[in-house]
């Protein structure tokens, strides 16, 4: 890894903590993150962690640019020994693969996708070298995912899949991106998957819908009630694929505020991750199934 | 106290300052796109800067008042009268109660700032009244004003009326428009020969121009530096691992079409961005309509900052004038 410090214009102070993305620059960008918070620099007004980045907005007037950029700077040793273990939660989130729905805008954007003649799904299956749609879906759900951004719109997560790198799924985003995407689409672009929060403009492919609103300005569903923004970064979620049936149950619990999402306290240690993935994702699931 | 809003213009809507703070969420600072502008019609009317107002682009709207009280108008260059009566830009006047305020045709610039002593009054979401209709906060239930709405406005200070910014004072792009850029974020994925091309070309504002961004066509397309993408980014060399995206930052999806990031914007995305557009020259960007020419010119911090200084000044010395 090899960070880049670098200016975005006279308010902004990006960081890159490594071109490619690791849970390994995720978490000192996170660590890096907490540390310019902590260190109450004066004139920050926003400190925004990414999947391998972060980036702080600040008050020129209040602190020199080069001198914000000297004393973030100052942070990384701090962070690089930080320790990489989060306290979390893993939250099952159904999905509802090939629906109408998101079929529908799949089909109305074709002419901005790599392949017209098929659907987004039929697409990443076959670059990822799967046999059937259904064997993509598999992969995409079997393993859990970890939070790593939240944004581009409202309350949106960025998921990275808690797997080895060989096994991981990327598809590319849309030649040209849609003016329109189905709110809570599950979506997929390079190696991230993620749930548009809202309806509006999206590059990633589309995948499935989930029922479980994820943003609510309004607070007025249960779990929202405390902040209108469900996720944060962090978080380990885990894919269930649902049926029509199911879609319309959860949506009617839903609208009668008694949909409780299924999660699960957990411990994620990004070393332990690194020494066995597979077993570090069973515990992870037997947490959720046990609640 | 009230506006009624009998024609709601084309997209019209409560903005303030914005409300910072929530970016890491992918909820952007939002607020006046132009702050120079909306600043100074809540200086005109005796508001504190930060007071709430409208925003109305390219088509003003018409408001009737339900009390009496002291407004300006600023920003874009729109003919404006008062019960039929022509009313001056960048100055305040009085309004009784049942007058009317309605537009003309937009002359110069694209967006108009409508202060009312007082303030506008709606429910704040998150610290600020603006507007961001795509996750619903601020304004009149999150969206932007239609025909029939009723807008609360504060108790205002009514002795305010009859002052005119000197036309020195007030700011506004020029022809053709030069937004001044400061190159960072991913500037080395560009060739040196797109890297020049990109400061040489001269290009215009194109339709997709709002709240979010602001899309440029008609430069060459920019090459890239050839590597091996890196892992999680995606094929395309315009592609990067989704990072945090700045205000004002310059994204070129496959090097064709710049867009310049704005108050509304997206938090974060996988395009590359070649720097931003320096904060002094963000108000500009909103007084751009669709087609305007505009060049953009490189700079260094150094420069940056002095022209942020500049702006200060300029408002500073509005403040001083009108006191």
């Amino acid at each position: 890894m090899k960070t880049r410090y670098t200016f975005g214009g006279d308010e902004h102070v990006y960081i890159e903590m490594d071109e490619e993305m690791s849970l390994d620059a995720f978490f000192k960008s996170l660590s890096m993150s907490n540390a310019v918070r902590d260190a109450n620099i004066p004139g920050v007004t926003e400190i925004c962690p990414a999947n391998a980045s972060f980036q702080v907005k600040f008050d020129p007037d209040a602190t020199h640019p080069d001198e914000m950029l000297k004393r973030i700077q100052e942070l990384e040793n701090k962070a690089e020994n930080a320790e990489k273990r989060l306290s979390t939660r893993i939250i099952e989130i159904p999905v509802f693969y090939q629906d109408p729905q998101t079929r529908d805008c799949v089909m109305r954007f074709r002419e901005r996708h790599q392949d017209p003649s098929g659907t987004d799904l039929d697409y990443a299956a076959r670059i990822n070298g799967y046999d059937s749609v259904d064997a993509f879906i598999e992969a995409h759900h079997s393993q859990p995912w970890f939070v790593s951004m939240v944004g581009f719109v409202a309350g949106l997560p960025f998921l990275y899949q808690l797997v080895e790198r060989e096994k991981q799924l990327q598809v590319p985003k849309y030649l040209r991106p849609r003016t329109d995407t189905p709110k809570l689409t599950v979506g997929y672009g390079g190696c991230f998957s993620c749930i548009y929060s809202v309806r509006g403009a999206g590059g990633y492919q589309m995948f499935g819908i989930t029922p479980m609103p994820i943003y609510d300005p309004k607070q007025e569903v249960g779990y929202l009630k405390d902040f209108m923004v469900f996720f944060k970064p962090g978080d380990i979620v885990k894919w269930k694929p649902i049926d029509q049936t199911e879609y319309d149950r959860i949506t009617a619990a839903v609208e009668a505020d008694t949909y409780k999402p299924r999660i699960a306290e957990v411990e994620f240690d990004l070393e332990e991750f690194n020494a066995d993935m597979a077993g570090t994702s069973a515990k992870l699931m037997e947490a959720l199934n046990g609640a | 106290m009230a506006l009624k809003i009998n024609k709601p213009g084309l997209s019209t809507s409560v903005q303030d300052l914005g409300r910072p703070g929530y970016f890491h969420l992918g909820i952007p600072i939002g607020g006046a796109m132009d702050r120079f502008a909306m600043r100074v019609a809540n200086i005109l009317v005796g508001n504190p800067e930060d007071a709430a107002g409208l925003e109305a682009v390219f088509m003003g709207p018409e408001i009737e008042f339900a009390k009496d009280c002291v407004v300006a108008v600023t920003g874009a260059e729109m003919p404006m009268t008062l019960d039929g009566e022509a009313k001056e830009g960048w100055s305040s006047f009085s309004v009784k109660a049942g007058q009317k305020l309605g537009f003309g045709f937009l002359k110069s610039g694209a967006r108009i700032y409508i202060a009312v002593s007082g303030g506008i009054a709606t429910e704040p979401d998150l610290g600020s009244r603006s507007t961001y209709p795509i996750g619903a906060l601020g304004g009149i239930e999150g969206r932007t004003i239609t025909e029939g709405d009723i807008i609360p406005v504060g108790n205002g200070d009514p002795s305010s009326a009859g002052q005119t910014v000197a036309s020195r004072l007030r700011r506004g792009p020029g022809k053709p428009a030069a937004l001044r850029v400061l190159p960072g974020l991913y500037w080395n994925r560009l060739t040196e020969a797109a890297q020049n091309g990109f400061f040489e070309d001269i290009w215009t504002v194109a339709p997709e121009a709002d709240r979010m961004g602001y899309r440029f066509k008609g430069g060459r397309a920019l090459e890239f530096v050839e590597r091996e993408q890196p892992f999680g980014a995606g094929a395309d060399p315009s592609n990067i691992v989704d990072g945090c995206y700045s205000y004002g930052s310059i994204q070129v999806p496959g090097g064709t079409e710049p867009i310049v990031l704005h108050r509304d914007a997206v938090s974060g995305g996988g395009y590359f961005t070649l720097g931003a557009i320096i904060s002094a020259d963000m108000d500009l960007i909103g007084q751009l309509q669709p087609n305007t020419s505009v060049k953009f010119v490189k700079v260094d911090m150094e420069q940056a900052l002095n022209a942020r200084n500049e702006r200060r000044a300029m408002l500073r010395q509005i403040r001083e004038e009108l006191a």
